[in-house]
């Protein structure tokens, strides 16, 4: 074991806890003001259900004893066998309940990103059956693909953070979501407006602080590979921010706030999983596109017409696509992209983002339809009218 | 006497308020509220989306003076709460039947 890897990881997994607080900052600020808690809690309850999930069965599904390439065994399950020294631990540094804690915080997050999608609408219970399923068998089996032994980390594609594991299922996930439930009561008929922007930007700025823990942690180490893709993160997501407001300024006339704010965002979500692979340069560049390329993205939503609220597809699904892309571009630590004379690593990674989303987009769809089927996905429409502070929590945000 | 309503944007509040006692207005109400004129509100842009807000903030400040006072009272608001621009508001006189003092029982000019 290594005491100073130690301590930067167990700090990285508190940085990374706080991701999911500030996520839900940044979506309450962006619904109505009679949603505000009930999309908090969303975000804020993951904390509790996923975490306990993860602790009994999750962990051992994700990085047990490998079956196949496909899923983990139940060897770790009840955190049977995770313990204070590095006996089976995955990185053999570290103490093994320190990688399980940190691993818990993606987990957390990770559903809490997909309740942007359905936002305003959706029943407590039903989602918190949804979270329970789809941690399961949609973010464990990912997990295990990618980082505990599976096909598609065997196969060499590159997802340093999570841009497959988070991002993209996140993202398909919250595709499925928009399409099962329908769009909000009065979505393109009256206008649906934030009701607490600087709520948004606070949550922003705690998830850019939190991505530090979640990128340059994920080196599993205090060493200059760390410092490497804190660098590339903290670059992407400035670069974003500009390219972002840039393109709105020429396409709209004005730079917004949000614009700067969703534009870190983009840039965050599409250097996760290159993080560790790209110099600086490499990152800005992946950065300012990403601001241009989601900034379409979003767009496109109005275009095709499905009401993924607060743009989960549009951010996390096709930010996360171009940077699982962009890594096979621009690999240049550890490993070659495209740019650096290995063509064959962009055909793996086109290969797991297909893989990606076709299996987190079947399988959510097909979750969504079964819960929906026992209890109902969407609550009634009085409900949805009054806000789901008071009809799901017989609370409100504001006393004014 | 006649009751004079004024709309008018809310940072001209002072201004008007100033104009009004200069010329010998001793009280009156102020309310904020929101509407649109003939131009509509403003368009607000969130994530490439447009929205029309059509109700925008507005001020409107009520007085009651006797008559000889209307003309002087319109040419100063007007003077005042001009800025050329759209959306400077509106001056709206109406005919008063009577007034009372409450303290007092006071009616007619004297209880303005």
């Amino acid at each position: 074991m290594n005491a100073a890897d130690n301590a930067f990881i167990l700090v990285s997994a508190a940085l990374v806890m706080f991701m999911t607080p500030g996520l839900a900052l940044f979506y309450a600020g962006l619904v109505r003001s009679k949603n505000v808690l009930g999309t908090i809690m969303q975000s804020f309850i993951m904390l509790g259900l996923v975490s306990v999930i993860w602790a009994v069965v999750g962990y051992s599904l994700a990085f047990g004893t490998d079956i196949g390439g496909v899923i983990g065994g139940l060897n770790f399950s009840f955190l049977n066998g995770v313990g204070m020294d590095v006996v089976n631990s995955p990185a053999s540094n570290l103490p093994h309940m320190t990688f399980m804690i940190f691993q818990c915080m993606f987990a957390v997050i990770t559903p809490a990103l997909i309740t942007g999608a359905f936002a305003e609408r959706m029943k407590f219970g039903a989602f918190m059956v949804f979270a329970i399923l789809w941690v399961i068998l949609v973010y464990c089996p990912m997990a295990h693909w990618v980082w505990g032994g599976g096909w598609m980390g065997e196969m060499g594609a590159l997802d340093f953070a999570g841009g497959a594991v988070v991002h993209m299922s996140s993202g398909a996930a919250a595709l499925a979501a928009a399409l099962c439930l329908g769009p909000r009561k009065g979505y393109g008929k009256e206008p649906i407006i934030p009701h607490n922007l600087p709520m948004t930007v606070t949550g922003a700025a705690i998830l850019w602080f939190g991505w530090f823990g979640f990128n340059a942690g994920s080196a599993l180490a205090a060493d200059g590979l760390a410092a490497s893709a804190f660098v590339a993160t903290h670059m992407a997501a400035a670069a974003a921010a500009l390219s972002w407001i840039v393109v709105e300024w020429m396409h709209h006339g004005k730079p917004t706030t949000l614009g700067a704010a969703s534009g870190v965002l983009a840039g965050l979500v599409a250097i996760t999983p290159a993080a560790g692979f790209v110099g600086p340069m490499s990152a800005i560049i992946i950065g300012l596109a990403a601001g241009v390329i989601c900034y379409l993205g979003v767009l496109l939503k109005s275009k095709l017409g499905y009401d993924d609220s607060l743009d989960v597809v549009g951010i996390h699904g096709i930010g996360g696509t171009w940077g699982a892309f962009a890594t096979g571009l621009f690999a240049s630590v550890g490993a070659e992209g495209l740019f650096f004379g290995n063509p064959a690593q962009l055909w793996i990674q086109v290969v797991s983002i297909v893989a990606t989303w076709l299996f987190c987009f079947i399988m959510s769809y097909a979750l969504f339809k079964i819960v929906d089927a026992i209890i109902g996905l969407r609550v009634d429409p009085e409900s949805e009218e009054s806000g789901l502070d008071v009809s799901e929590h017989s609370e409100t945000g504001y006393q004014l | 006497m006649k009751k004079i309503e004024i709309i008018t944007r809310p940072h001209k509040l002072d201004e008007v308020k100033d104009a009004l006692t200069k010329l010998g207005i001793k009280g009156l109400s102020v309310s904020e509220i929101k509407g649109f004129g003939r131009q509509r509100g403003h368009k607000e842009v969130y994530r490439g989306a447009e929205y029309q807000v059509d109700f925008v903030p507005k001020v409107r400040i009520e007085v009651v003076v006797e008559d000889d006072l209307v003309r002087g009272v319109l040419e100063e608001v007007q003077k005042v709460a001009r800025t050329g621009k759209v959306g400077d508001g509106k001056i709206f006189v109406s005919p008063i039947e009577e007034v009372v003092r409450i303290r007092t029982g006071e009616t007619g000019e004297s209880a303005i």
